[in-house]
């Protein structure tokens, strides 16, 4: 059975036929072609598929679309502004937060939520906010170094600021071993600059 | 060591980064062809079943089932990753090995549509015995898996001995005898495997798969379908996580192709979850037996290791992981005589094959908690015991493996120094001792910390199918807008392979990575690469594309130098220019270096390849353990066991790395910090086991994987160590540091309470029956204590080569000089 659905998706709003049983994921997917919603389960156990719903993270492959037809559904193809990207897209990109990079969209939308509730979060608020979304590539590190460096930027002249500079300064660079510059988030702030 | 670079050792980001973070990167499920068909497989319920019928009419009349295909329609030809296991069928046809064996394929209008026609596929069974463990398969010979191998059940058998262990028995101050099982554990990508074929009228083929190996997938379609290779394309799309997952052939791969060549339309198929832990290729399950003799300093006398591996159904690439539970062991610390037995033996449970590390966790976790042991019984530091004995640079091994740069010892020296070793080591030694009582409501946990050492190889010295021609090739196009194109067969599944190409070539010839175009892994367009495993693509792509770089280099700068009237060999290129240092007004921009340089000499491009140095040693075997070079780890836990509950829980990881040069040291972190997180997953909670032939956890929840939340801060420290066979020097980065987490742990557990875990996965159950033991004043050892009745076979005797001198380096075909 078809189901004549409206949804409101990164800001634009669609009509659709659909089989009752599609799953969010499944629509996004398949019927939008808004293929950056990967799957990983589609049981809702890995947080691959995870958009947002009215700013919160929900797993869309475990959402009916037809329940959310008056919800602003965002996507990570909704995350970065015409072409300025997200500071967490930003950040993600250049501090290696993302390897094969199959998590990254849910992860990236995770975190955007977390920044919308807490806009200067402590590492373990990071790690808890993102305990639902696997990564089997970075063991998380540099996924939490980039939320940790997108606050950073969202929140420039707060006094957050320069407390976690200085922490992550500390941590990151023990000192250059045998030669190799460590990879330091200083450096890739002075690279791209705050959004 | 005082070389200058631009790009190199710089914190860039990835070339494709922008496009993973915008949703942008299209792996092989998002592709969608044009009147694409979706396809399913069958898979079989039994463990072991011979097929009498297969009935596929119902599921043929079904609405919207287009094609129903067994392994009637498939050539009658039996393939498998290494020419020497030839054993797999796409769809089976007799006889199935395993749940999840697939026996029939269906396309459809969709994917519901296919679910539907599988499921009224009548498939008779006439189920045999099956065999789910390395002792059952040895106890019963008359039931046979396959009917090939080296004995009944046995996959193979070998032995390898250099010099005489008796002897170096003998001759040592403690001699240890030691067992150890490690479970096996699985890939888990965060991507299912998907292929997309499409087969045109003229006969060709395009299959676009997550494959870390389209040369072998594009070598084997030929033979599995029966066609010329000449006419298959396989393109790997960007492979959503792979670590050895993604290395083998597959039947949804194959499947895929028959029907579409059977439907004139492109076909795809993207495996479940559920069916990815069922074909699977992971970690062997490994029951080793360790004797080792020291002398009272510290010093190895010699060391004999008996491994039996749980293969699984099929072969796979088992015979190379076989030998990979022997052969890199003596590549780390001094070991004069050597024995190595080893046996894969086939049970009727998904095949096992190369996870991250291929074969050499299980007997790296064997060794450094039995160093862990002796130094303990020696009244040594595990860390100085370690220190004093590592392996000379530029020697060789017992096994005649060729070790170059060695950068252990400073690793060894860092990771002790930022974990505060000296301090801690001693401190929690003692408070393990002691017994603090504490009220019943307070938790009791006592911490420790725990090092072992780890080596890997840096690329497999052979190629899976024996012949003398490149394993890594690429093609480099410079054109008139300044731009340059590398066409290499590499496949980038997450590690960077793209990137590293990128700036290496940008590197050479003074640009900005952005200003080269990467063509991966498309096998009608880029000169083969071997595939992304062992490590080998960072040092093996990497000379290619600099060999390549540095022609089309020197061309351009003949042109440039007649052009400016100065001699060539004055010139520099960088900032995208071309010029003399001392002159640099003069420099002429890249582009127009190009057009001078094409005007001169026609089309640019040029060739790059590579082939490791023939290191082989000269015996039966010799081909599997010799790499380049090998890269060296030193890692540091510590972590605090609950003595209520027996749960671990792991605080900060220290790990240091002999990375050669880090080409980019935010992706050699990255994929140290991965390596790390992989190996706490699999010390204390990954585990592939089976119940009534079934997987036990066949889903992501109930496959304990870490999150964020288990996985600690992990602190990375490189070393560089400027190896010559590496480019600019690098090793590699993406298996080594996984292997050093295990025995670190278990060794950090021992220290925290007494309690020796001698199998992997540490769950709370084995440390709480450890502590339950330990108060029973029992050893609180827990583990296996028994190993298998099983002859090996006489072992091929050596001359050990142990402290020989390493010969020349770098003397490999196509280089273009010697350095």
């Amino acid at each position: 059975m078809n189901i004549r659905l409206s949804l409101r998706v990164n800001g634009e709003s669609r009509e659709l036929l659909v089989p009752v049983h599609k799953t969010l994921l499944e629509v996004l997917r398949e019927d939008l072609d808004l293929m950056g919603t990967k799957h990983g389960c589609e049981l809702g156990e890995c947080g691959t598929c995870t958009v947002l719903v009215d700013d919160a993270p929900v797993l869309s492959c475990l959402a009916l679309p037809a329940d959310l037809q008056d919800c602003d559904i965002t996507t990570v193809e909704g995350m970065a502004d015409g072409g300025r990207l997200h500071p967490l897209q930003q950040a993600f990109a250049e501090l290696g937060a993302a390897q094969c990079g199959y998590c990254t969209p849910g992860i990236l939308l995770s975190a955007k939520a977390l920044l919308a509730d807490d806009p200067a979060p402590t590492r373990q608020r990071i790690r808890e906010a993102l305990a639902g979304n696997l990564c089997r590539c970075t063991g998380y590190t540099k996924i939490l170094d980039a939320v940790e460096l997108a606050a950073l930027r969202m929140t420039k002249d707060s006094p957050y600021d320069q407390r976690l500079a200085d922490r992550l300064a500390d941590r990151r660079a023990p000192e250059p071993c045998g030669g190799a510059p460590t990879a330091n988030i200083q450096a890739a702030m002075k690279l791209a600059g705050p959004q | 060591m005082s070389k200058r670079f631009t790009v190199v050792g710089q914190p860039l980001p990835k070339i494709d980064a922008w496009g993973k973070v915008i949703g942008d990167t299209r792996y092989a499920d998002d592709l969608v062809l044009p009147r694409m068909a979706f396809g399913k497989l069958l898979r079989s319920p039994h463990a072991h079943a011979r097929i009498t019928r297969i009935d596929t009419a119902r599921a043929k009349a079904v609405s919207g089932v287009y094609a129903v295909i067994t392994g009637a329609d498939l050539p009658r030809v039996k393939f498998g990753i290494l020419p020497v296991s030839q054993d797999e069928e796409a769809l089976c046809t007799d006889k199935v090995r395993m749940v999840g064996d697939a026996v029939a394929a269906v396309a459809a209008v969709d994917e519901e549509t296919a679910d539907r026609g599988c499921r009224l596929i009548e498939v008779d069974y006439e189920p045999l015995p099956a065999l789910m463990s390395i002792q059952e398969s040895l106890a019963h010979p008359e039931v046979r898996i396959h009917e090939y191998g080296d004995g009944p059940n046995v996959h193979k058998n070998v032995a390898l001995q250099f010099g005489d262990v008796d002897a170096a028995f003998a001759a040592a101050d403690l001699v240890r005898e030691d067992v150890f099982f490690y479970e096996g554990n699985t890939h888990l990508p965060m991507e299912q495997h998907a292929a997309v074929a499409h087969a045109t009228p003229d006969g060709k083929l395009t299959l676009w798969s997550s494959t870390q190996t389209p040369h072998y997938v594009h070598r084997l379609l030929a033979k599995i379908l029966d066609m010329p290779a000449a006419h298959i394309r396989v393109i790997a799309a960007p492979v959503g996580g792979g670590f050895g997952g993604k290395l083998d052939p597959f039947a949804h791969e194959i499947a895929a192709c028959r029907l579409s060549q059977l439907l004139g339309r492109p076909v795809k198929i993207a495996c479940t979850r559920e069916e990815v832990f069922y074909i699977h290729r992971g970690r062997h399950p490994v029951l080793m037996w360790i004797k080792t003799g020291f002398t009272r300093a510290g010093d190895i006398t010699g060391c004999h290791l008996k491994t039996w591996l749980d293969g699984g159904a099929y072969g796979s690439y088992g015979v190379a992981s076989t030998f990979y539970t022997g052969v890199i062991n003596p590549v780390t610390y001094k070991m004069p005589v050597y024995k190595f037995e080893g046996a894969r033996v086939f049970t009727n449970k998904p095949p096992c094959g190369p996870k991250r590390g291929h074969g050499t966790p299980q007997p790296r976790f064997a060794l450094e908690v039995q160093l862990d042991k002796a130094a303990e019984q020696l009244g040594l530091d595990p860390a100085d015991m370690r220190r004093r004995i590592l392996v000379e640079p530029f020697t060789k091994t017992a096994n005649h493996l060729t070790v170059t740069t060695i950068g252990l010892g400073e690793c060894i020296d860092k990771v002790v120094e930022a974990s505060g070793w000296r301090d801690k080591a001693p401190r929690y030694r003692a408070a393990a001792q002691v017994e603090a009582p504490k009220p019943l409501w307070q938790p009791r946990r006592r911490r420790g910390v725990g090092i072992a050492c780890s080596s890997y190889m840096t690329g497999a010295g052979t190629a899976i199918y024996w012949n003398s021609m490149p394993h890594s090739g690429v093609v480099l196009r410079a054109d008139r807008s300044g731009g340059v194109t590398v066409l290499c067969g590499a496949t980038d599944i997450g590690q960077g392979s793209d990137s590293i190409l990128a700036y290496l070539v940008a590197e050479v010839l003074g640009l900005d990575p952005k200003d080269v175009h990467v063509h991966p892994a498309d096998t009608s367009l880029t000169p083969v690469d071997l595939g992304s495993y062992s490590s080998r693509v960072t040092l093996m792509c990497g000379q290619a594309v600099i060999q390549a770089a540095e022609r089309l280099r020197a061309v351009i700068f003949k042109a440039v130098a007649a052009k400016l009237e100065v001699d060539a060999a004055a010139l520099a290129a960088r900032e995208r220019k071309v010029g003399v240092p001392d002159d640099w007004d003069k420099a002429v921009d890249f582009a127009r270096a190009v057009e001078l340089a094409e005007a001169m000499h026609g089309v640019l491009a040029f060739a790059g390849s590579y082939a490791p140095p023939r290191r082989a040693g000269k015996y039966k075997g010799g081909g599997v353990g010799p790499s380049p070079c090998y890269s060296y780890s030193a890692c540091v836990v510590e972590l605090s066991v609950d003595e209520d509950t027996g749960e671990v829980e792991l605080h900060d990881v220290w790990i240091a790395h002999d990375i050669g040069r880090a080409l980019n040291p935010l992706l050699v972190e990255g994929q140290v910090e991965g390596s790390v997180y992989m190996g706490i997953g699999e010390a204390v909670m990954e585990a592939q086991v089976f119940r009534k032939n079934v997987h036990k956890a066949p889903s992501m929840l109930e496959y304990k994987s870490p999150t964020t939340l288990e996985t600690p801060e992990i602190h990375t420290m490189l070393v560089e160590t400027d190896d010559p066979e590496g480019p600019f020097g690098a090793k590699e980065a993406g298996q080594g540091p996984l292997l050093p987490v295990m025995p670190a742990i278990a060794n950090a557990i021992y220290q925290a309470v007494g309690v020796r875990v001698d199998e992997i996965p540490i769950t709370p159950e084995k440390v709480l029956k450890g502590l339950e033991l330990r108060r029973r004043g029992k050893p609180a050892r827990v583990g296996p204590d028994r190993v298998p009745r099983f002859t090996f076979k006489e072992p091929l005797v050596v001359e050990s080569a142990f402290g020989a001198p390493a010969e020349a380096i770098a003397v490999r075909p196509f280089a273009d000089h010697q350095t």
